[in-house]
């Protein structure tokens, strides 16, 4: 973590009877040194001014495993993950709609993404909270009758509110993501007798992926600290447990400090699954696929020592 | 639903074209073709680039629809469904049935980046026909073998130079078992040195009785290979007859004055 971002590998190999290999002195970066001299002081400041504060940390730790917390955490990645699902499947399946001849489905497709990306997520979540005043019972026939408070569990409703609402956003990712794969990938296709839908799943789709992917990563680690909203319709998550336990023991501004860390401990996870995913989705896009993140760890390991090898020659 | 493979009448023309018209809009690309492929012949087509060449090709598999004109594969009206004197558009699903008897090349390649090579081969004998995987494997091993890459069975597209990528196009397309085959400038993207690589597989191909419609700018292919030549030039069949005639001795003055500056 210093400021030496020297990326030479090694003395480079000359052949024999060869000119001699250059040494010369490298170009020296004072500015690189002063700027994160000024960084780190300013990052440990911040650290000291908010250990200093009239915050009891301590509470920290000792809820952090707290059965409460981490059901709550189990909670959260249920909504996320649920709501994911149903926002990512919705959405190929707007994209599509939305991209499709048919003048029908796609003006449908243009208008559920117009109305669920123009209104808050939050008023969604409460008009599903509260449809109940709208439809009294729900009557499927012979199959299932009920009144609708009863059958709008707060989980269900969660899920409407945050999978549909994220469907919208999907389906402009997915469009995106569609548009971009090359036209002639669709004719190779179409001509070798492939009708529309198998040209999609197994042409289009898989190529576009790479361009969905990154964008759908932000999305995942955006609805993961959506799902704090979620208490409105009396549903209970990571972010109502830390409020509930900070009421409880006295220490809210804490928990919320706590939640926060839990939030980033979850980011970093999922950030990883995506690297990999990525990494799936680019097989035949380059010659060789890119290294792991524990590869890469092994290679500078191994430069690193090489550096402090030849730094001992010299 | 079996498709008519064996060619029952071997005099009848595979592809013929009666008056074929092509517009984009105002623009009009093909003004009126005529003409005739015979079984196993190898067709030319050539021509300065935006004479409609291309176009035509494509209207024989019905990636463009015909604006005006008649145009029969085999005996059957491409895109279309004649009942008395009305014109019924066809299904989706019934065009996909027709184009697997059709087999094409284009000019950049177009194999599927995500898959090797052999899955590329694979892909279209196990989707569209429901071939078995280990039967359409042996199958598409054998093809690659035929074009002369079985060692790069494994390798994406991306790891393999533009021939090698035609070669593999060429398979692919042949893995359908077409009875006709759809060229389009198959050599035009690729380096002088790579050309002859993929020549050699159209020549094998020709001697074994496939039906080509070549559209290219190689003369010493179309001469050399070549049954029938068609210079096209502003939509319309210029000059057409056999390569070496056509090639050595145009009569047209356009013919003549295109020819110069390729040759």
């Amino acid at each position: 973590m210093t400021a030496d971002i020297d990326k030479t590998a090694g003395p480079e190999r000359v052949p024999p009877g060869g000119p001699e290999a250059i040494k010369a002195i490298p170009v020296r970066h004072y500015g690189r040194y002063v700027s994160a001299v000024v960084a780190i002081a300013l990052f440990v400041s911040i650290i000291y001014a908010f250990a200093q504060g009239k915050i009891n940390w301590g509470a920290v730790p000792d809820y952090f495993f707290d059965d409460r917390i981490l059901k709550g955490v189990g909670q959260t990645m249920l909504l996320t993950v649920l709501s994911m699902v149903i926002g990512i499947v919705g959405g190929i399946l707007l994209a599509v709609m939305r991209l499709s001849k048919n003048p029908v489905t796609s003006s449908i497709a243009w208008f559920y993404i117009w109305f669920f990306r123009g209104t808050p997520v939050l008023v969604q979540l409460v008009v599903w909270f509260n449809l109940g005043l709208v439809f009294e019972y729900i009557n499927l026939g012979p199959i299932y009758k009920d009144y609708w408070s009863s059958f709008m569990t707060p989980l269900l409703t969660a899920l409407l509110g945050l999978g549909l609402n994220e469907a919208a956003y999907m389906a402009e990712i997915c469009r995106a993501g569609l548009l971009s794969v090359d036209e002639g990938q669709t004719e190779a296709s179409h001509a070798l007798g492939m009708s529309h839908g198998k040209t999609l799943r197994r042409i289009v789709i898989p190529q576009a992926m790479r361009v969905i992917v990154p964008p759908t990563g932000n999305e995942v680690i955006n609805m993961l600290k959506t799902t704090s909203l979620v208490s409105v319709v009396q549903f209970a998550e990571l972010f109502r447990y830390a409020q509930d336990i900070g009421q409880s023991s006295g220490a809210p501004v804490e928990m919320y400090f706590l939640a926060a860390a839990w939030y980033l401990v979850l980011t970093s996870v999922l950030s990883v699954g995506q690297y990999y995913i990525e990494r799936y989705y680019a097989r035949g896009s380059s010659r060789s696929l890119p290294d792991t993140p524990f590869q890469r760890i092994r290679a500078n390991m191994l430069s690193l020592s090489n550096r402090s090898g030849t730094g001992a020659n010299a | 639903m079996t498709a008519n493979v064996t060619r029952v009448d071997s005099g009848a023309p595979m592809v013929k074209a009666e008056g074929v018209h092509k517009s984009f809009g105002p623009v009009e690309v093909l003004k009126g073709i005529d003409l005739e492929v015979r079984p196993s012949e190898v067709f030319c087509l050539i021509g300065p680039s935006g004479s409609g060449k291309s176009t035509f090709l494509r209207c024989i598999n019905h990636l463009e629809k015909v604006s005006a004109g008649r145009l029969y594969v085999d005996g059957e009206l491409v895109g279309y469904r004649q009942k008395g004197d009305k014109l019924y558009e066809l299904k989706d699903s019934e065009v996909a049935l027709k184009r697997r008897d059709i087999g094409m090349v284009f000019q950049r390649f177009n194999l599927f980046p995500h898959m090797t090579a052999l899955e590329n081969v694979m892909e279209a004998p196990v989707q569209v026909k429901g071939i078995g995987r280990t039967q359409a494997r042996e199958r598409a091993a054998q093809l690659l073998e035929r074009v002369g890459l079985a060692d790069k069975a494994g390798n994406y597209p991306s790891q393999l130079s533009g021939g090698q990528q035609q070669r593999v196009a060429i398979a692919r397309a042949l893995a359908m078992e077409p009875k006709l085959m759809l060229f389009d400038e198959p050599t035009s993207a690729l380096d002088p040195e790579l050309v002859g690589d993929v020549l050699d597989v159209m020549r094998d191909l020709a001697e074994s009785g496939m039906t080509m419609v070549v559209v290219t700018h190689e003369m010493g292919f179309a001469r050399e290979v070549g049954d029938s030549l068609v210079f096209m030039d502003e939509g319309v069949v210029v000059e057409s007859g056999h390569p070496r005639d056509v090639l050595t001795n145009p009569q047209h003055e356009r013919t003549q004055s295109f020819l110069s500056k390729v040759l």
